[in-house]
C-alpha cells in the first residue's frame, strides 16, 4: 500500500539536539530538556544497576535459611541500601525525570520546559544527592531499613545514617523541581489547539505525579532533615527517651512515602495509557475517566498513609477509616485497568515490544493491586504486614507496575529519543524473560508471607527455604532479562537501524517531528486541529515545519 | 513445626485465626477472579483484534458511561464487603476481654522478656494454655519490635515509652512461631521464640513447678515502698497528698482541666513519668517525675501492683495472688476512686 | 482530518523573552505560576515542623508556655514590625517596577534588604542569649549543653520537656532564618539589575516573583511570632 511508505527519510543524519553541539561541557552546561533526560537516564541506569547488584546479594543470601553468606550487620545494610537506592534514585526519577523530561515538551508542542535551567540544575541536585549517599554507603553503609524508623534511626542504629538522610534530603528537592517544572509547562506551554482534553494520558499522568511530587516531597525533606539533627544534637522529637514519639515519625514519613508510591505508578500508568492506545490505533476507551482517575489517586494517596500504620499503636478507628480510603483508592486504578482493556475491543492489536510490557504491567498491575487490598483488610493485614506478602505486594507495584512500564515506554520512545531501533526479536525475547523470571521471583513471596515469614529476616526457619529457592530462581531469570536490553539499547545507538520520524504511524505531537528531534523540538510552532489518538492515513499525519538542511 | 490441612496455610490455632483465614479466601477468590477475567479478555482480545492489515485503522469508540459507571461501582461494592468484613474482625479484637489471664512482655534487642501475672519468667518462651484468653500487655526497652505470632494471626508493634495490648486464646495445642516484625537492629532475625500451648492442666503443672518467682504486683509493692510512693498515696494506695490509688484501675478520673478518662495502664505511667501532663482534679502537681528511676519492667510491676489495689477492703489488700488462682483478673469489680472536690 | 498548521511567528520580541517561550505574557505567567507552586511545596515543608510544634504543645502545654516566656517578646515583637515594613517597601519596589518609577524602585529594594539584615541581625541576638543562658537544645557546643535552669518553671512543668520547646523553636526560626538569608541574595541579585534599569514597565517578572516570596517568608513570621512568643503569657500573670 502507497499510503503507508514512509513519507520522510531517516533523519539521523541531519541536524539534531543529539549532534547540534559536541563536546563533554555541551552536555553539563545544555539546558535542553531531551539532552537532561539523557543525562538522568545514564544516572538512573547506573544507580538501577548498583540497587540490583544490592538485591543479587539479598537473594544470595536467602538461598539457605542460616544466614551464611553476609555477616547480619552486612545483609542489614545490604537490603537498607537496595531500598534506599531503588526507590529514591531509580524508581522516583525513572520515568518523570528521563520519558517525562523528553516528552511533556514535546507532547505539547513546547519548545522546552518552562524553566530549562531549573531543569538542569534539578539534575545537578539530584547527582549530589546521589553522591552523598553513595559516600554513605562507601564509608560504611547504612542499616535503618529505607524507612529510616525512630528511635533506632535516631539513636540505635551506628551507621551512616545522617550521610544517606542528607542524600535523600537533597535528592528530594531534584524532584520538587522536576515537578513544578511539569506543572507550570503543562498550563502555561500548550501549543495552540492543546486543549486540556487533547492532551495524551501520558501528560496528565505527569501532571497528577508532579502534584505529588510538590506537595510530599517537601514533608519527607523536613523529616528526614529532623531526623539528622536529632542524631546530631541528641534531643529529639521521634525519641521516647526525650519525651518525643516515634510514631509521629512514621506518620510524617508515610505521609510522603505512600504517595511516593503513586510518583512512581501514576507515570508508568500514563506510558500504559499511551502504548495501548497507539499498538491497538484505538482512542482510549473512557478517556475522561482515565484522565481524572490519575488525578484521583493524586488526591486520594495523600489520605491513606495510615494505613502503614494499623499495627503500630494508631487507635483503632483511625485505622477504620484509613482502611476504608484505602479501598476507596483502588477504585481508579480499577477503572483504569477496565478502561485499558475496553481499548483493547475491536482495536487493530500489534504485538511490537511495547505492547508486550503494557500488557505484562496490566497482568502484574492487576494481581499488585488486588493483592494490596489484602494490606487494607484490617484483619488480614494485621497478619500480613511486616512479612514476605508486602515485599511481594509491593514488587508487584513497583517492579511490575512502574519498571514494566518505564521498559515499555523507554523501547516505544526509543526510536524518537536515540533515532535509532532497538532490535525487535530481542526485545520481544527480553520482555518475556523479564515475565517469566519476574513471576517466579515474587509470587511465591506472597505464600511465604502469609505463612509467616517476616521481612528484612537475614536467616529464618527452614520451613520457608522452598519459598526463597523458588524466589532466587528467578531473580537470577530476572538479573539476565534486565541485562539484554541494556546491552542491546547501548548496541543499537551505534548499529540499530535508522528510525523514520514516526515509524510507528502514530498521531501524537511527538511523532510529527524528526527522529531524533532538532534541539528546538519544532520548527515552527504546531497548531493542534485533531483530538488524542485520532488516527488517519500516515500521510495525513504530517511532520511539522521543514528541517533545518533543508532550508539552506 | 506443624503444618496446616493445607499447603499455603499456616497453622491454624487460635479462635481469630479461622476468621481471618475465611476472609483471606475471599480475597484470594475476589483476585483470583478479576486476575483471570482481566488476563482471559485481553488475551482473547490480543488474539482476535490483531492486527491483520499494516494500513488498518479500526473504527474508534468514545467509551460509554454506563460501562463506567458498572466497573466502577462493582468493584466498589466488592471493596466496600472486604473492608465491612476485615473491620469487623479487627474491631471485635481491639478489645481484650476483661477477664483475660495477663502477661507482660518486654522487647529488648534481641529478646523477648515474659512474666506471667502470677510471676513466673520466660526468655523467647511463652507457655500459654488453650480455651483461655491471655491479653498481652508489652513494652520494649529500647527501639520498636514486634510480638508476631503467625499461627494466632496476630501481631502488634512494641514500643519504647508506651503500652501496647493484643489477646489471644489458643485452640490447639503444639509448639509454634514467635517472630519479631519489626526490624530491630542488627540480631532482627534471631529475636524469635516459641509459643507453647498446652492443656490446661498440663499448664497448671507447669506453672506449679515455676511457683518460686515473686509475682509482679508483690514486686511492684516492694517498689511502691522503697521509691517513697507511699508517703502521699499512703501505704495501701488510700491516698493522702496524692490521689487515691487502690480501686483506681479501669475506674474513671476526674483532671483539673475538667477533662474525665479511663485509668488504663498508659495513663498510670504517664502519671509516673510525666506527673504533671494529666493531674487528678483538687490535687497540685507537686508529684516529681520518676522517669528514669524505673526501668520499664518496673514499671510494669508497680502498675501490676496498683490495680491489685482494692477499694473495698483496704486493710487486708495483699497483692501475692497464689498461683492456683492465677485465672481472672481481679479488677473487674473495681468501682470508680472517689475524688476529692 | 488531522491537518496541522504553522502558527505565524511573533513580530518583533522584547530582548529579555527567552527563546522557548512564545510571548512575554506567556513568560510573565509561568513565573508567577512557577513561584506560586514553589510556596505550596514551601507551606507543606514547614507544614511538618507545625505539626510537631501542634503536638508536643498539646503534650507539654505548661512546658511550652514556660519556656516561651522566656523568649524575649520585645524583640520579637521588634522583628515582626520589620518584618511587616519590609513587606511594605517590597510591595512598593514591584509598583515601582511596574510603573517605571526607577530611583523609587531601587531605594525601596536597598530598605528592604536592610530591613531583613536587621531581623537577621536581631535574630542573631536572640541566639546568642539562648547561647549565653544555655538553652541550645541538645549538646551541640561542648561547654554548654542544654541547660533549663534559667527558666522560670510554671508550677508542675517538667524541666526535661523545656528542652522540646526549644528544639522547635530552633527548628522552626532557622529555617525561617534560612528562607531569610536567601531572600536577601535573591533581593541583592534582583537590586543590583534593576539599578542597571533593567525592570520597567514591560518586563518586572523577577521583581513580582521575588516579592512573592519575601511576603511568604513574613507569613512565616506572622504565625511563628503568636505561636512561639505570646502563648502562655496570660498563665504568668493571671496565675
Amino acid at each position: 500500500m502507497k499510503a503507508f511508505e514512509t513519507f520522510e527519510t531517516p533523519s539521523a543524519a541531519r541536524v539534531n539536539y543529539i549532534n547540534a553541539e559536541y563536546g563533554l561541557k555541551s552536555w553539563l552546561l545544555t539546558r535542553d530538556h531531551k539532552r537532561i533526560a539523557l543525562l538522568y537516564l545514564g544516572s538512573i541506569s547506573f544507580f538501577f544497576f548498583i540497587g540490583g547488584l544490592y538485591a543479587m546479594f539479598i537473594r544470595l543470601e536467602l538461598l539457605t535459611p542460616q544466614g551464611d553468606l553476609l555477616a547480619s550487620t552486612t545483609y542489614n545494610k545490604v537490603f537498607t541500601q537496595h531500598g534506599i537506592i531503588m526507590i529514591f534514585f531509580f524508581l522516583i526519577p525513572s520515568i518523570p525525570a528521563t520519558l517525562g523530561n523528553f516528552l511533556v515538551p514535546l507532547m505539547i508542542g513546547a519548545k522546552d520546559l518552562a524553566f530549562p535551567r531549573i531543569n538542569l540544575l534539578s539534575w545537578y541536585i539530584y547527582l549530589l544527592g546521589g553522591i552523598i549517599t553513595i559516600y554513605a554507603l562507601l564509608a560504611g553503609g547504612v542499616d535503618t531499613g529505607w524507612t529510616f524508623y525512630a528511635p533506632y534511626s535516631t539513636t540505635f542504629s551506628n551507621s551512616y545514617v545522617i550521610a544517606a538522610g542528607l542524600g535523600i534530603f537533597v535528592s528530594g528537592f531534584s524532584s520538587i523541581l522536576t515537578g513544578l517544572n511539569f506543572i507550570v509547562t503543562i498550563h502555561t506551554m500548550r501549543a495552540p489547539g492543546m486543549t486540556w482534553f487533547r492532551l495524551p494520558l501520558f501528560i496528565w499522568a505527569h501532571y497528577a505525579t508532579s502534584l505529588v511530587m510538590i506537595l510530599g516531597t517537601p514533608v519527607v525533606a523536613i523529616t528526614i532533615l529532623l531526623l539528622a539533627f536529632e542524631r546530631v544534637a541528641h534531643v529529639g522529637i521521634f525519641d521516647p527517651a526525650a519525651g518525643g514519639d516515634p510514631v509521629l515519625f512514621q506518620h510524617l514519613f508515610w505521609f510522603y512515602s505512600h504517595p511516593a508510591v503513586y510518583i512512581m505508578v501514576l507515570p508508568s500508568m500514563g506510558v500504559v495509557s499511551e502504548l495501548i492506545a497507539n499498538f491497538s490505533r484505538k482512542n482510549i476507551f473512557g478517556y475522561k475517566f482515565v484522565a481524572f482517575s490519575s488525578l484521583a489517586i493524586a488526591v486520594f494517596g495523600f489520605l491513606v498513609w495510615g494505613h502503614h500504620l494499623f499495627v503500630a499503636s494508631q487507635s483503632v478507628y483511625a485505622g477504620m477509616i484509613f482502611s476504608f480510603l484505602s479501598f476507596a483508592v483502588a477504585i481508579p486504578s480499577a477503572i483504569k485497568v477496565f478502561n485499558w482493556t475496553a481499548t483493547l475491543y475491536k482495536g487493530s492489536i500489534s504485538y511490537d515490544t511495547p505492547m508486550l510490557y503494557a500488557l505484562g504491567f496490566i497482568g502484574l498491575f492487576t494481581v499488585g493491586g488486588m493483592t494490596g487490598l489484602f494490606l487494607a483488610a484490617l484483619a488480614v493485614d494485621v497478619h500480613v504486614s511486616d512479612t514476605y506478602f508486602i515485599v511481594a505486594h509491593f514488587h508487584y507495584i513497583m517492579v511490575g507496575g512502574a519498571l514494566f512500564g518505564y521498559l515499555g515506554g523507554l523501547h516505544y520512545w526509543w526510536p524518537k529519543i536515540s533515532g535509532r531501533m532497538y532490535p525487535e526479536g530481542w526485545g520481544r525475547f527480553s520482555a518475556l524473560v523479564i515475565f517469566v523470571g519476574f513471576n517466579l521471583t515474587f509470587l511465591p513471596q506472597f505464600v511465604a508471607g502469609y505463612l509467616g515469614m517476616p521481612r528484612r529476616y537475614h536467616a529464618y526457619p527452614p520451613e520457608f527455604q522452598v519459598f526463597n529457592v523458588l524466589s532466587s530462581a528467578g531473580a537470577s531469570i530476572l538479573g539476565v532479562g534486565f541485562l539484554i536490553p541494556m546491552i542491546y539499547l547501548v548496541w543499537s545507538m551505534r548499529y540499530g537501524k535508522l528510525a523514520e520520524a514516526n515509524p510507528w504511524h502514530l498521531p501524537g505531537l511527538e511523532w510529527r517531528t524528526a527522529s531524533p528531534p532538532p534541539t528546538e523540538n519544532f520548527l515552527a510552532t504546531p497548531v493542534v486541529t485533531w483530538e488524542a489518538y485520532e488516527f488517519a492515513p500516515v500521510e495525513e499525519m504530517r511532520v511539522i515545519g521543514k528541517f533545518r538542511d533543508e532550508e539552506v | 513445626m506443624q503444618t496446616s490441612w493445607l499447603p499455603f496455610i499456616p497453622e491454624s490455632a487460635s479462635t481469630v485465626s479461622g476468621k481471618v483465614d475465611a476472609l483471606y479466601f475471599y480475597l484470594s477468590g475476589v483476585t483470583l477472579f478479576f486476575s483471570l477475567l482481566i488476563g482471559g479478555v485481553i488475551t482473547f482480545f490480543v488474539i482476535k483484534y490483531r492486527r491483520r492489515l499494516p494500513n488498518e485503522i479500526p473504527r474508534p469508540i468514545a467509551g460509554s458511561h454506563k460501562l463506567e459507571i458498572l466497573w466502577s461501582v462493582i468493584p466498589f461494592i466488592i471493596a466496600m464487603s472486604m473492608f465491612a468484613w476485615g473491620a469487623q474482625i479487627y474491631f471485635q479484637n481491639s478489645r481484650p476481654p476483661k477477664n483475660a489471664n495477663e502477661v507482660y512482655v518486654v522487647g529488648k534487642q534481641w529478646m523477648w522478656k515474659i512474666q506471667h501475672s502470677t510471676g513466673q519468667r520466660e526468655i523467647n518462651e511463652l507457655h500459654v494454655p488453650i480455651g483461655r484468653k491471655i491479653k498481652l500487655i508489652m513494652t520494649s526497652e529500647d527501639t520498636i519490635h514486634d510480638f508476631f505470632i503467625p499461627a494466632f494471626r496476630i501481631k502488634a508493634d512494641v514500643l519504647p515509652g508506651k503500652y501496647t495490648m493484643q489477646w489471644f486464646e489458643a485452640t490447639k495445642p503444639g509448639t509454634y512461631h514467635l517472630f519479631c516484625a519489626e526490624y530491630c537492629g542488627m540480631n532482627h532475625s534471631g529475636m524469635i521464640g516459641s509459643i507453647i500451648v498446652m492443656q490446661p492442666t498440663e499448664f497448671d503443672s507447669w506453672l506449679s513447678g515455676n511457683v518460686n518467682q515473686q509475682s509482679p504486683a508483690v514486686a511492684g509493692q516492694q517498689l511502691f515502698q522503697s521509691l517513697g510512693c507511699v508517703s502521699c498515696h499512703g501505704a495501701n494506695g488510700e491516698g493522702g497528698r496524692g490521689p487515691t490509688l487502690a480501686g483506681l484501675f479501669g475506674g474513671k478520673v476526674f483532671l483539673n482541666n475538667n477533662q474525665t478518662l479511663t485509668a488504663d495502664e498508659s495513663y498510670i505511667r504517664e502519671s509516673i513519668e510525666n506527673p504533671a501532663a494529666k493531674v487528678v482534679n483538687g490535687f497540685n502537681p507537686i508529684m516529681p517525675t520518676f522517669q528514669g528511676q524505673v526501668t520499664p519492667e518496673q514499671l510494669i510491676q508497680i502498675i501490676s501492683y496498683i490495680k491489685s489495689l482494692q477499694i473495698s477492703n483496704p486493710q487486708s489488700t495483699t497483692p501475692a495472688a497464689p498461683a492456683a488462682k492465677a485465672a481472672p483478673a481481679s479488677q473487674t469489680g473495681a468501682t470508680p476512686a472517689p475524688n476529692k472536690q | 482530518m488531522a491537518e496541522s498548521h504553522i502558527a505565524t511567528e511573533h513580530a518583533a520580541s522584547h530582548p529579555a523573552l527567552q527563546h522557548h517561550f512564545e510571548n512575554m505574557e506567556q513568560q510573565r505567567e509561568a513565573g508567577a505560576l512557577g513561584m506560586w507552586v514553589f510556596l505550596v511545596t514551601e507551606i507543606m515543608f514547614f507544614g511538618g515542623m507545625f505539626l510537631a510544634y501542634t503536638l508536643y504543645r498539646t503534650k507539654f502545654p505548661l512546658e511550652f508556655a514556660s519556656a516561651s516566656n522566656h523568649l524575649s517578646l520585645a524583640m520579637g515583637t521588634i522583628n515582626t514590625g520589620v518584618l511587616i515594613f519590609s513587606s511594605f517597601t517590597m510591595a512598593f519596589a514591584v509598583y515601582s517596577a511596574q510603573t517605571g518609577k526607577q530611583r523609587a524602585q531601587v531605594v525601596s529594594l536597598v530598605l528592604t534588604i536592610l530591613l531583613g539584615l536587621t531581623f537577621l541581625g536581631i535574630k542573631a541576638v536572640e541566639y546568642y542569649d539562648k547561647y549565653r543562658d544555655s538553652l541550645i537544645p541538645g549538646r551541640l557546643f561542648p561547654g554548654r549543653p542544654f541547660n533549663p535552669a534559667g527558666v522560670h518553671l510554671l508550677p508542675g512543668a517538667d524541666p526535661r520537656h523545656v528542652e522540646m520547646f526549644y528544639w522547635i523553636y530552633f527548628a522552626m526560626t532557622g529555617m525561617h532564618a534560612v528562607h531569610m538569608i536567601i531572600g536577601v541574595g535573591v533581593l541583592s541579585v534582583i537590586t543590583f539589575f534593576a539599578a542597571r534599569g533593567r525592570y520597567g514597565p514591560e518586563y518586572h517578572n523577577p521583581v513580582e516573583i521575588t516579592g512573592l516570596y519575601w511576603h511568604f517568608v513574613d507569613i512565616i513570621w506572622i504565625f511563628l511570632f503568636p505561636l512561639l512568643y505570646l502563648l502562655g503569657r496570660h498563665l504568668e500573670h493571671g496565675g
